[in-house]
């Protein structure tokens, strides 16, 4: 279970999160975290991994600060968003340090096979292509059996071929009962895996709850247009209190409580960056 | 904290810049002491490399290996991995990169002209002593300058001023100080001064071997204590130590507040 | 002719010898003190004192005799009187052991003095903490060798000189160990007199020291941790070669000091880890040739009133700072000497530096100005100093040069 209370962070001025209430506390679910670039999907992403410290709040994982702690990553399985590696190592140097750096049972070898990376296993990381890269970001993502997953921008650079691994892979996880968040710009896929759907909009959850519920909310057959008319609906909320719209989401995790869509106080128009 | 010291370092020492650093240690040392024979005269032609490339390139390389990780770094951050043996890790296995370079690119030549057994081992083993801890020292001051930076211009560009600050700019004033408070006495204000900066730190010690008889004259008494006996050596290594700890606890502080 | 004169001078020599007689010194001999010996030999003989331990206040010889000890007999001074006090000619003293001569800043008192006479050898002896060792006064021909001058001096004031020379000629000082005093030797209005392989360590002020002592040569001797090596102070006519000057360190030391003196000939010495190599002071026509001058401080400084000093074929090895000019250079001049911290080219090969040398840096001038920068030595920022001015001389003088500088050292 994890749990986010009144979440805050800014960097200097600008504010990314600003009082984020989230629990994903159902099991075997795939939660997309959805919004436009700078809403504050990878700050969030990252702040559950302690990789960003939050100025106010607390996130607790299985009931337990993560505040200064590092062991509870051990049941975390993250992909970063761009699969940067050391240069200099080889393939199979890389899943070596991290089964190394981490321990315990692996499943790497049938991922290996599974993404088609035998042919680049001892090749270095700098010369292997971005979708290549990709590939071996999931490997190490996906190669520890652990009880929470995160995925910052899984498709990016996938082929075709890769991205039904990838689908498996998830459906595979859910089925395990496994907590999955993921923030992804491809609305089919979202459609397609996602339970649930948590849409930030400028540090702020804008919308909470299932595809159905999205689509019924807003009256749109797909994903794509229901996102966009939560930004529209930004819009013309604008005049409405903050406070009212704010608690309304935060709470309504189930609810999928629209209300919040008015909370939005921001002069600037919210730009929509979907792929 | 070690094994992330062990891959940076076998990282390290594979990439072509680590390489060329060897090499250029290699080359330069060999040319050296085929072109003169004379070795306490090599000693101090590598004396000068070394006070001022090692620091140049520790603080350069090690602000450049930071921003080039960052993305493997944040796959650590990511790991059941405490946050300072990150750092940490990744500060020790870029030093001691630096060091191993320095060590075998000077000390094989040495050990080729088959020096080892002669009376200048005691100036070789004070001169690699220096260079590595100028190497950590300015390995150190570069981490702590990259993770307050995450502008990568600025922070080259402060990498630069730091090493220009220490290896030139600092003496400069230090010299002028002196002529300008000549009529007061100087001495312990010299060697308070020295101590503030690592790489007149590891000069006088260096010239502790080479040069104590110059250091011994026109000095007065304080001088001859610090200098003469082995309190002056046992503090400069101190003031050193000192040097090397307080960017490392540092770095360990920056990182336990900064977001990635 | 000559042969048969020889024959008839050795037999007679042979004669004189057989008459002379040896009388013992022990505590179970007939004699049993030193004094009592002296009174009872005629000139010639032989007091031979076996070992033991004697101390009989100021023992006075005042006849021609050979005090020889067997076992280095002591002869204890008890820190009071002066222990042997030579007033005749041709003594000779030998294997002797005198310790704790008395000390005494009026009296200056020594373990065994020399007062107007010739002839003397005194050798072999082992003289521990004296106030002097050996004092010669107005003396005239005479030998000082193989002994062994040991001190306790721990400044100026409170010591003497372990050889100490006041108005002698002819004096030939050799193979003696000394330390531990004010200087090892001290010349002072000594002519004609030879110092030469002897080791002068550890001693307060200087290893030798000459004032006012001219025609006089020392060679082949090592001065070590002294205060200072060896000082020449107001004399003429010296000749010093082959010595080594070592390890004297601190603030005023040298290796060698000259202070007006003229007309001396300093060659093939070895100047090695001293604060200053040779200090220059009203020195005048003087030649410096085959020196080596290795890893000093300063290799030379020369101050005000220095002329035709001419340094030539000498090697400059690794000294922190080759050169000191303090005041006009006049007419001194470098001329073929090696200089290990020479980087200019010999393109037509001729084993000469085709770009003169200046030994004189910027940094040397700062260090008169601002001792204390010392401390950086050898730094970046020095080296660039030093560079910008010998590309524009402004500070130092112009007309220091070494035109022809060798490429390879002197062997």
């Amino acid at each position: 279970m994890i749990e986010l209370r009144n979440i805050h962070k800014s960097y200097g001025k600008l504010e990314v999160l600003r009082g984020i209430d989230l629990t994903f506390d159902q099991k075997g679910r795939i939660a997309a975290i959805l919004g436009p670039n700078g809403s504050g999907k990878t700050t969030l992403i990252k702040s559950i991994l302690g990789m960003v410290l939050p100025d106010k709040g607390e996130i607790l994982l299985d009931g337990r600060s993560i505040r200064k702690q590092w062991a509870y990553r051990d049941g975390i399985s993250y992909l970063p968003q761009i699969a940067r590696f050391p240069e200099n190592l080889t393939v199979l140097e890389l899943i070596a340090m991290i089964k190394d750096l981490r321990g315990g049972h692996v499943e790497d070898e049938r991922l290996i096979q599974l993404f088609d990376l035998q042919p680049h296993l001892n090749k270095r990381l700098g010369n292997l292509s971005g979708g290549t890269k990709q590939k071996v970001n999931l490997v190490l993502a996906f190669m520890y059996d652990c009880p929470v997953v995160i995925l910052d921008e899984p498709t990016a650079g996938l082929d075709p071929l890769a991205m039904i691994h990838l689908r498996e892979l998830l459906r595979e996880a859910r089925e395990q009962g496994k907590t999955i968040l993921l923030s992804t710009h491809i609305m089919s896929f979202v459609e397609e895996m996602a339970d649930e759907v948590v849409f930030l909009l400028e540090g702020n959850i804008r919308f909470r709850g299932s595809i159905r519920q999205l689509k019924t909310e807003y009256r749109e057959e797909n994903v794509e247009r229901a996102i966009a008319r939560i930004l529209q609906g930004g819009e013309r909320g604008r005049a409405k209190s903050r406070e009212h719209g704010a608690e309304g989401i935060g709470h309504g995790a189930e609810g999928a409580a629209l209300s919040g869509v008015e909370g939005h106080s921001e002069p600037e128009t919210p730009r929509l960056h979907l792929n | 904290m070690l094994k992330i010291m062990k891959y940076t370092l076998s990282d390290l020492l594979r990439s072509r810049w680590g390489l060329l650093y060897l090499g250029f240690f290699l080359l330069l040392t060999l040319s050296l002491l085929w072109l003169s024979g004379d070795v306490s005269k090599v000693v101090i032609s590598l004396m000068n490399v070394v006070l001022i490339l090692c620091p140049l390139i520790a603080v350069m390389f090690g602000v450049m290996y930071f921003y080039n990780s960052r993305e493997f770094t944040e796959l650590l951050l990511a790991q059941p991995i405490r946050r300072s043996d990150i750092f940490w890790g990744q500060y020790l296995g870029l030093a001691l990169s630096l060091s191993i370079s320095l060590l075998l690119g000077v000390g094989l030549p040495f050990l080729l002209y088959g020096l080892f057994g002669s009376t200048e081992i005691w100036n070789f083993f004070v001169l690699i002593t220096t260079g590595v801890f100028l190497s950590f020292i300015f390995s150190g001051l570069a981490f702590y300058i990259a993770l307050r930076n995450d502008n990568r211009i600025r922070g080259f560009g402060l990498a630069i001023l730091v090493w220009l600050f220490f290896a030139v700019i600092y003496d400069g004033i230090f010299l002028l100080s002196l002529i300008l408070l000549r009529d007061y006495p100087l001495e312990y204000y010299s060697m308070v001064a020295t101590m503030f900066n690592p790489i007149d730190l590891s000069r006088i010690l260096i010239l502790l071997k080479l040069d104590i008889s110059a250091l011994m004259g026109y000095t007065g008494a304080v001088f001859r204590k610090f200098l003469g006996t082995g309190l002056g050596t046992a503090l400069a290594f101190t003031a050193l130590l000192l040097w090397v700890v307080l960017p490392a606890w540092s770095i360990r502080r920056l990182a336990l507040r900064k977001d990635f | 002719m000559t042969l048969r004169v020889s024959i008839l001078l050795l037999l007679l020599g042979w004669a004189f010898a057989g008459a002379a007689a040896t009388i013992e010194v022990c505590a179970g001999c007939k004699v049993k003190t030193i004094t009592e010996a002296i009174q009872q030999a005629t000139a010639g003989d032989i007091v031979l004192i076996k070992s033991g331990f004697y101390a009989e206040g100021n023992i006075v010889v005042d006849k021609p005799l050979t005090l020889r000890g067997e076992g280095y007999p002591v002869l204890d001074g008890r820190m009071t009187e002066e222990a042997l006090t030579i007033t005749a000619d041709s003594v000779t003293v030998e294997g002797l052991k005198i310790q704790n001569s008395g000390h005494n800043q009026l009296k200056d008192l020594a373990a065994i003095r020399v007062q107007r006479r010739k002839d003397y050898i005194i050798r072999n002896n082992i003289l521990f903490n004296s106030f002097f060792g050996i004092y010669l006064e107005y003396a005239g021909a005479g030998i000082v060798e193989g002994n062994t001058i040991i001190g306790k001096a721990e400044s100026e004031m409170n010591a003497g000189n372990a050889i100490h020379a006041w108005y002698v000629n002819n004096l030939t000082v050799r193979n003696n160990h000394l330390s531990g005093h004010r200087d090892g030797i001290y010349f002072e209005f000594v002519s004609d007199s030879h110092i030469h392989d002897n080791r002068s360590t550890g001693n307060v002020r200087y290893g030798l020291h000459f004032m006012f002592s001219n025609d006089d040569a020392y060679y082949c001797n090592i001065f070590d941790q002294n205060g200072a090596g060896v000082a020449v102070m107001f004399s003429k006519r010296i000749t010093m070669t082959d010595n080594l000057f070592e390890h004297n360190w601190g603030r005023a030391a040298y290796g060698l000091l000259l202070k007006e003196i003229t007309d001396a000939d300093i060659l093939r010495n070895h100047f090695t880890d001293n604060t200053l190599g040779i200090m220059l002071e009203g020195a005048a026509r003087i030649r410096y040739e085959n020196n080596v001058f290795k890893s000093n401080g300063w290799a030379l400084q020369i101050s005000g009133g220095c002329e035709d000093n001419h340094f030539t074929r000498n090697n400059f090895l690794n000294n922190a700072l080759d050169l000191v000019v303090n005041g006009r250079a006049n007419n001194n001049s470098f001329d073929g000497n090696y200089w290990s911290e020479y980087n200019g080219y010999d393109l037509d090969r001729n084993g000469n530096g085709d770009v003169p040398h200046r030994p004189v840096k910027l940094y040397s001038y700062i260090l008169t100005q601002a001792p204390e920068a010392i401390v950086l030595l050898r730094s970046f920022f020095i080296d660039l100093l030093n560079f910008s001015e010998k590309i524009s001389p402004a500070l130092t003088p112009d007309n220091v040069l070494d035109n022809r500088p060798l490429m390879q050292p002197v062997s």
